[in-house]
């Protein structure tokens, strides 16, 4: 087996005036702004769902519990296709949205399902007594949430809500399958026009690995931002 | 528009989807019992006392894991014909990624499983005169297998549902078959909806009996 690194394919021209280098920065860009445009719809969108899973009224509870079942139970790349495929033939007005738009929708739904499930957890796991100290108060409801729950829970689940954001990066790479340009699509399409596989992967999977840690060290920073002054902090990391 | 599922018929669930089934279906059930045995043994190595022993496979473990499935995916399929010298079938490819990828989620399982057992039960098995390997498999094993077991059958749903993900190297599973099926028939709308409608009852339905276990479990402890 006699293999020599070929490191120059980068310089080679695509047949569009452009390097292979300038197209992976190009496709790195995509995969960025799919990750975080989805990260900031799964934010929203799972910190309402998980917080109304908590809710005393049963079917508010139930209607969210139906959404993270929804999501959790179909594979991301099947719900890529029903955004892609199914859903612009159903609703026309749709078919105008671009590609790139639709894999935000599905992925940022698909995460905002695991995001509701940690930011639940994060509500149930503060003490009943904080509910009802608030209620106690003579804060209504929507007061105790804003003011007494929230404030805690959505602090507690930043560590776990930390590898769903490096997960969003990861689960990004799925979007190759609808043609948008993102990294995963680039290595394929370079892989078979430069038969130098073994290159344009190993760059890929760097700059997939160089943005998941730089996602995970921004987290940690956060996290020690906002910690809450005089719960223990866990050593870690 | 609506959805017209008149063309779907039992001819056509034989001749397109069947075989995609099985193919999902044994890929996850090899890559599960492959990714347990692996991954076991992946997480006795990081436990171990041993550098040279935890510090391999401390590395292949957050490496597995910081890279993209599709991409972990397109790196077999480009690296096994070009380390064993011959073509090997998507398929192949797809068997042996999911095993070596799976170990190392498999093995964060077992590694958080052997430490949820108490540190006693290993000292105990010594005390009575078992040998490392034999207090391994006959006290802590059994029992951390047995505590994380619905954590390690969550983690085969999610691996039932990345299978899908074989599409990227063309692999014939089980979204494949509804996707062939659809471009025959011009029917590609109702194919994809009905592909989400099977695979949500499959791991709809696979996740409630792990509840319903997980609650067994928890009266019994």
């Amino acid at each position: 087996m006699n293999f020599r690194w070929e490191w120059e394919v980068f310089l080679r021209d695509t047949g569009g005036g452009e390097s292979y280098l300038d197209w992976m920065i190009s496709a790195w860009g995509w995969t960025l702004a799919v990750s975080a445009l989805a990260w900031l719809l799964a934010l929203v969108l799972g910190s309402a769902v998980g917080t109304l899973r908590t809710v005393p009224s049963a079917w508010v509870a139930r209607l969210a519990s139906a959404w993270v079942e929804l999501f959790r139970n179909i594979p991301l790349l099947v719900q890529i296709f029903l955004w892609y495929h199914v859903i612009p033939a159903l609703v026309p007005p749709l078919k105008e949205v671009p590609g790139f738009a639709l894999v935000v929708f599905a992925l940022g739904l698909f995460t905002s399902a695991r995001v509701a499930e940690q930011v639940r957890a994060g509500i149930q796991s503060l003490s009943r007594g904080q509910q009802a100290a608030g209620l106690a108060l003579g804060l209504s409801l929507p007061q105790a949430y804003r003011f007494v729950l929230l404030p805690m829970a959505l602090r507690i689940v930043i560590p776990p809500l930390t590898s769903e954001s490096m997960n969003i990066i990861k689960n990004s790479s799925v979007a190759f399958a609808v043609s948008v340009s993102e990294l995963t699509l680039f290595a394929l399409q370079a892989q078979e026009e430069t038969a130098r596989g073994i290159e344009v992967y190993l760059a890929v999977t760097g700059l997939y690995v160089a943005s998941a840690f730089t996602v995970n060290r921004a987290m940690t920073w956060i996290e020690a931002r906002v910690r809450v002054p005089g719960q223990a902090a866990p050593e870690r990391r | 528009m609506g959805l017209d599922l008149s063309f779907f018929t039992w001819d056509l669930a034989r001749n397109f989807l069947i075989g995609g089934l099985i193919f999902s279906v044994v890929l996850t059930l090899v890559a599960m019992t492959g990714g347990i045995f692996f991954g076991t043994l992946l997480a006795l190595a990081r436990l171990s006392d041993r550098p040279w022993l935890a510090f391999p496979a401390a590395g292949y473990v957050n490496a597995m894991r910081s890279v993209p499935l599709v991409m972990v995916i397109l790196w077999f399929f480009l690296l096994i014909p070009f380390l064993i010298g011959r073509p090997i079938g998507a398929e192949w490819s797809a068997v042996i990624t999911f095993t070596a990828f799976e170990s190392a989620y498999y093995s964060e399982i077992m590694r958080a499983g052997v430490q949820s057992v108490a540190r006693g039960q290993a000292a105990a098995g010594f005390a009575l005169g078992l040998t490392y390997a034999q207090s391994m498999r006959l006290v802590v094993l059994p029992q951390a297998f047995r505590n994380m077991l619905p954590v390690l059958l969550t983690q085969t749903i999610i691996l039932f549902q990345d299978t899908s993900l074989v599409y990227a190297i063309g692999a014939y599973d089980l979204l494949k078959g509804f996707e062939t099926a659809g471009k025959n028939f011009n029917r590609p709308v109702e194919a994809y909806t009905l592909a989400a409608v099977v695979y949500f009852v499959i791991c709809y339905s696979l996740s409630g009996s792990v509840r319903r276990l997980q609650r067994r479990m928890a009266v019994v402890r």
